[in-house]
């Protein structure tokens, strides 16, 4: 990692599938634009952490989530939300979407992050408050809090809250 | 003389064609030029970026037939 160049914090804070896109796709093109980058995880963005990723999709509260069918668009208004099932069946569908589209698993966008040498903290009061263990988290993640976080943006370019 | 590298991404969406396309230039020589094959139609404004972002030099961007190609120059 450079001195010099220029880098990018984000702020994780949601562990649903689709909202671990937007930092995973981030945080990898930014480290191979030359981008030094931290991921800080909290809250339920912790969930992005754990070695073995079990990540859905919910269709409550999400009135824009619209599903490609044959052609067509299928909204997910919040009544279906409540049906037993609906959720696996929005995420089966999503991981579905994304195989065929030739869209990263979110597996392999955080193993190339790895990869690249971005610097993930895993806030650790979000740890004992959710009562998680370590050593069910992936390698390689550091265990601080806000002062870390502030001391790290503080010299970022860019500093992002998803 | 430069030499040519071909890097197949064609299928892949937003950020894959990137990220390999960072990883392939890392397996080349300076000077020499990777050759991009890409879907992604949003791949067009991606790659100008990253080549602007990275220094290396985006000597062609074209389209044929729906694939779009680019030769990178890696430069350091």
């Amino acid at each position: 990692m450079s001195e010099n160049a220029k880098s990018m914090s984000i702020i994780v804070t949601k562990g649903t599938l689709d909202w671990a896109y937007p930092p995973f796709i981030l945080a990898t093109t930014g480290a191979s634009m030359g981008l030094n980058v931290t991921l800080f995880f909290t809250f339920y963005g912790l969930a992005l952490c754990k070695k073995k990723l079990d990540l859905k999709v919910t269709t409550l509260g999400n009135a824009a989530m619209e599903m490609p069918i044959m052609g067509m668009h299928l909204a997910m208004p919040n009544m279906v939300g409540m049906l037993p099932g609906i959720d696996g069946f929005a995420t089966a569908m999503m991981k579905d979407l994304i195989k065929k589209k030739g869209v990263a698993s979110i597996e392999e966008l955080r193993e190339l992050a790895k990869e690249a040498e971005v610097r993930m903290i895993a806030c650790q009061m979000t740890m004992d408050l959710f009562e998680y263990k370590q050593a069910d988290m992936m390698d390689g993640i550091e265990y601080a809090g806000a002062a870390t976080y502030i001391e790290t943006a503080t010299k970022c370019d860019i500093n992002l809250f998803i | 003389m430069s030499t040519t590298t071909l890097l197949d991404v064609k299928g892949l969406g937003c950020p894959l064609p990137i990220l390999k396309a960072k990883k392939a230039i890392k397996d080349i020589a300076i000077n020499d030029i990777l050759e991009v094959h890409a879907t992604d139609p949003g791949s067009v404004k991606d790659f100008e970026a990253f080549c602007r972002q990275t220094g290396h030099e985006l000597v062609q961007s074209i389209e044929e037939g729906g694939v779009y190609k680019y030769h990178i120059k890696r430069t350091s």
